[in-house]
């Protein structure tokens, strides 16, 4: 990262304020509850590093505001499924896998912060099936980056559609780790 | 820096504290990997491992195999028993013919001290020690300190001591830098006649009463004596041996503190250690063994990331 400062500017643009990431928070989890109702039957998996944030923000929203009880919430980490081993300068940073229940016939949903190649959904794909045998599995994403896929991979329930060219990245800032729950499109410019 | 330092694990001397706390943390997840329904990972579905077995071996064998093919490795076994070597083959040509069928990786153990060294300067593959002779057995140093992680939260400021057959064993070397790399304070303990003349130079001191012993650690290693290594009588007799440096339950019990029991296994019941103690809830003999397939799993997994 200090090398990337010293060669290049960082320009930064809000996609999404705090006040329209709680309004489109509340908007998936009606929308999770349209197609799962009570959650008896369905998991929350949060994708590691960054999804967790959000699986576990929906989860308090609908054990609080919507009233649902008990929402089965999990972690996954890709790290030893990616697709990318030895082919990356990227080093090891692995985190911590918590499914702690079988998802044997049970609906999953994955959630992820941003939607981008694919790749790590299709890692997550993989990984799940050391758990178990879902009876299906959907995604849920908080940004899908409508024209950058490398692989046929839709998200099921999105927060917010956005074209964004390669050197752009979307950055999810969450109140519990950054003190603040917005959406930043963050532009490179090399010197 | 989150690779290790080095292209092979030769031996803990080789290796720095970071690499260390990065197989460990490493082998966190792996352990949960283990104990999942199905307990696999893709990841080195392109490697190719040769397990080259010169001494015999069940337990590091299994161990290494088991963590390969966890990680979805190719492996192939090779005992020298039934080999070329018995045919008057050397040892770099057995391991070159080998390679040549595109193998990328080697675990070898050997009778000689040094052997892996050699190799890993001798030929194209990634090398693991699995033991050489009465030198280093890595992965075993790093599983019995990673154990004692798990039992004690860490192993900064533990007293350890090592207790048997010191002077032909691999484990004890391993063990003492793994543990003063971490900040452990070791201590040695067994028949003057099987501790190394100048052990203390590594910083390790000696304490020959083992009740003393005891009494002073946190943790004790008992380590297995060593028969197949042993060209001369150094103690009047096995009877002798287990009176004064076997632990059996009452010895235990009658210490003021609760200490941590281990062993590299394979365990002689009844010689350095009883069974009640050796089944009791202070031993964590079988942990190690578990254990021991995850630090392999992570110190396979983090070579191979290194292998272009």
């Amino acid at each position: 990262m200090q090398n990337q400062t010293e060669n290049c500017h960082m320009s930064q643009k809000v996609l999404l304020t705090s006040k329209e990431v709680n309004i489109i928070l509340h908007r998936l989890a009606c929308q999770l509850i349209e197609k799962h109702h009570d959650f008896s039957e369905t998991i929350l998996v949060g994708i590691q590093p960054r999804g967790t944030f959000l699986a576990e923000r929906l989860k308090k929203l609908l054990e609080e505001e919507y009233n649902i009880k008990q929402i089965a919430l999990g972690y996954l980490d890709i790290t030893f499924f990616r697709d990318d081993f030895r082919r990356t300068e990227k080093p090891l940073e692995a985190n911590k896998t918590k499914i702690n229940f079988l998802v044997e016939n049970k609906k999953v949903i994955f959630i992820d912060d941003v939607l981008y190649t694919g790749r790590s959904i299709r890692s997550a794909l993989t990984a799940i099936q050391s758990f178990g045998r879902p009876s299906e599995i959907e995604l849920l994403v908080l940004i899908d980056r409508r024209f950058s896929r490398h692989l046929p991979i839709q998200p099921d329930y999105r927060g917010r559609q956005v074209d964004a060219i390669n050197n752009e990245k979307v950055k999810v800032n969450w109140i519990e780790q950054d003190g603040e729950d917005v959406v930043y499109l963050v532009t490179s410019l090399e010197k | 820096m989150k690779e290790l330092s080095v292209n092979h694990l030769l031996g803990i001397k080789y290796i720095n504290k970071n690499d260390i706390d990065l197989i460990f943390e490493t082998a966190d997840h792996f352990k949960e990997v283990i104990n999942r329904p199905i307990k696999k990972v893709p990841s080195l579905r392109d490697i190719t491992i040769a397990n080259i077995f010169f001494e015999n071996s069940t337990r590091t064998k299994l161990s290494f195999e088991l963590a390969q093919k966890r990680l979805s490795a190719d492996v192939i076994s090779f005992s020298a028993a039934q080999s070329s070597v018995k045919k008057g083959e050397t040892l770099i040509d057995t391991v070159n013919n080998i390679l040549s069928m595109k193998v990328d990786m080697v675990v070898m153990r050997h009778a000689s001290p040094g052997a892996s060294y050699f190799l890993s300067k001798n030929v194209k593959a990634s090398i693991v020690n699995a033991g050489d002779g009465a030198h280093e057995h890595p992965t075993q140093g790093l599983l019995d300190s990673y154990s004692i992680r798990e039992k004690l939260g860490e192993v900064s400021g533990k007293k350890v001591v090592i207790v048997g057959d010191i002077l032909h064993s691999r484990v004890a070397l391993s063990n003492i830098y793994a543990l003063q790399m971490q900040g452990a304070e070791v201590k040695v303990c067994g028949p003057k006649t099987l501790i190394p003349r100048y052990i203390e130079s590594l910083g390790v001191s000696i304490e020959p009463n083992l009740r003393k012993a005891l009494e002073w650690c946190d943790v004790a290693n008992m380590l297995r004596v060593q028969n197949e290594r042993m060209d001369v009588n150094y103690f009047p007799s096995t009877r002798e041996y287990t009176q004064q440096y076997g632990i059996d339950k009452e010895l235990l019990e009658s210490l003021n503190k609760e200490i941590v029991i281990m062993h590299p296994g394979p365990i002689n019941r009844g010689v350095e250690i009883t069974s009640d103690v050796a089944d009791s809830g202070q031993s964590v003999i079988l942990n190690q063994v578990e254990n021991g397939v995850a630090i392999r799993m992570a110190v396979i997994y983090l070579l191979a990331s290194k292998i272009q």
